[in-house]
């Protein structure tokens, strides 16, 4: 019959897209992590685990955390910052739609030219810095960009609506007499948000937190650009073992602590929401 | 509170917005420097005069068509498939590519690549981007494809069945028109994905395969250059027009139900 054949047939294109593109390219970098460095660059025999084991090198490590913490400090801060914004949105009387996909359309728009449009405000030369000086509040030019600090700022900028809409999701099915009858029995208008609405989002919460720290925690134009190449995170690490250190063995134990360590926070922070696919 | 809020949503898109705005403002200077001086269009004049640009843009207009196309008609096929009955892998695989760090995808890209040269006459260039980018917009493709099927009613295609059409002609002629709003969208947001993408295709790019972004990146680095001001404005403009058209097609697909 027709019946079974039809779906099958259908899936052929994505199956072979995907064996070509996701599932091929990982077990060369699995193949490639067991073996050892070339002495020109590439890969060559005995097999070791030796790669694996430099992962966990102290310097190594240290990188590794600094990504986990700069990811970790930026999806705070996203969330600091979303929260009362999802929370007018869900609650605005007309326009919610509107509202709603203003915050997205940027982030529909260039990551690169968003990233670009930081610089050009915050360095040496770039907009802040020349206003200031020739306004005679500064002589020298104030180092804004090129620290971490300038990362985190990017991370925010370029993940936050990622934070907004699951939380604007939970809160817009959140029951508002709930809100008012905390109101009603003496709550602050604070401490209501604060102990009713706040704990009645969790599963906005989580996922907006796993959609916001992920990207962060792979984040690799943002450190390099607004870093300046001084912030290195564990993603410009893998993608300097495949170009100018030329240690891909390395590279790949990275690429694949690097993907499981995704995949374990994907994992944890995802509670069954609404599913994508 | 509720004289904070309204105040405070609007710091949070003006946080958003300025840095594009100002952007654009300054696009406008006539000077090299970021301070006021007059208006000018000769920055949007020189771009055109710009050989590695507009070949840069070209390429990457080459890829983001073809990857968009190909992915829109793999993902629709498949979101479709995935309508009709549940494949854990391939499920799983696209929610693989989803998590995967994007230089994750493209070191082990890479290095697939290179591991094929050794038997293949091959090298990287627009095939190798165009293979890139076809797998990386596939699952947004079967995201918004199969958010359009699940609001729809399976009645209709049993409906079609009875009235004696095929599995085939149920899809061709009731699922696919009702479909049609939310493959385009799919599509106009695949191609703003691929047009985008810098770090994947930095990685799988040949000395012929320069696209928008690479150049963008390495003018970028420089420093404050006019150029890049207009070049953003411009990516910024037709992007957002696209995003819009895109959402404005899933908004009247949901509303012809």
């Amino acid at each position: 019959m027709t019946t079974v054949r039809l779906p099958r047939l259908f899936l052929l294109p994505s199956q072979w897209l995907l064996g070509a593109t996701v599932l091929a390219p990982l077990l060369v970098i699995a193949i490639y992590s067991l073996l050892t460095r070339g002495a020109y660059g590439g890969v060559t025999g005995p097999t070791t685990l030796g790669s694996y084991g430099r992962v966990f090198q102290p310097i190594y490590l240290y990188i590794l955390w600094r990504s986990i913490w700069v990811a970790a400090l930026s999806t705070v801060l996203c969330l600091i910052l979303a929260f009362p914004l999802a929370f007018y949105i869900a609650r605005a009387a007309r326009n919610r739609t509107l509202l709603l996909n203003l915050v997205m359309l940027p982030f529909w728009t260039s990551f690169l030219v968003r990233t670009y449009a930081w610089m050009f405000l915050l360095r040496d030369t770039g907009l802040l810095n020349t206003t200031l000086q020739r306004l005679g509040l500064i002589h020298v030019p104030i180092p804004l960009l090129f620290n971490v600090g300038a990362v985190v700022l990017g991370l925010v900028y370029g993940y936050l609506p990622f934070m907004i809409l699951p939380l604007y999701a939970t809160l817009e099915k959140l029951d508002p007499s709930l809100l008012e009858a905390a109101l009603d029995l003496g709550a602050t208008p604070a401490s209501a948000i604060w102990r009713v609405a706040v704990p009645l989002s969790r599963p906005g919460i989580l996922a907006g937190c796993a959609l916001v720290f992920i990207p962060c925690l792979g984040a690799y134009l943002t450190p390099d650009l607004m870093g300046g190449g001084k912030t290195v995170m564990i993603g410009n690490l893998v993608q300097n073992q495949f170009t100018n250190a030329r240690d891909w063995p390395f590279g790949a134990a990275l690429s694949l602590v690097f993907l499981g360590l995704s995949g374990l926070v994907a994992v944890g922070l995802q509670r069954r929401g609404d599913q994508l696919l | 509170m509720r004289r904070f809020l309204p105040v405070y949503a609007k710091a949070i898109y003006a946080f958003l917005y300025l840095p594009l705005f100002t952007l654009s403002v300054f696009s406008f200077n006539n000077s090299k420097l970021a301070l006021w001086s007059g208006f000018t269009t000769a920055w949007y004049g020189r771009l055109w005069s710009d050989r590695v640009l507009l070949e840069g843009t070209i390429n990457s207009l080459v890829i983001a068509i073809v990857a968009s196309s190909i992915a829109t008609v793999a993902g629709t096929l498949a979101g479709y498939a995935l309508w009709k009955r549940r494949s854990l892998w391939v499920t799983n695989a696209l929610y693989l590519s989803l998590i995967t760090p994007e230089i994750v995808t493209g070191v082990s890209l890479l290095a697939l690549f290179q591991f094929l040269f050794h038997f293949l006459h091959w090298q990287l260039g627009l095939g190798s981007v165009i293979l890139a980018h076809s797998g990386f917009c596939l699952a947004y493709a079967v995201i918004v494809v199969l958010a359009r099927l699940r609001t729809l009613d399976p009645a209709l295609e049993e409906a079609a069945a009875d009235l004696g059409a095929n599995d085939w002609e149920a899809f061709r002629y009731v699922t696919l028109p009702l479909l049609l709003p939310a493959v385009l969208a799919a599509g106009l947001l695949c191609f703003t994905v691929s047009f985008d993408d810098y770090v994947i295709t930095s990685l799988v790019a040949g000395v012929d395969s320069e696209t928008l972004p690479m150049v963008v990146y390495s003018m970028a680095r420089k420093g404050v250059n006019p150029e890049v001001n207009a070049i953003s404005v411009l990516i910024t403009g037709g992007l957002g027009l696209l995003i819009l058209l895109a959402g404005k097609l899933e908004g009247s697909s949901e509303s012809s139900r």
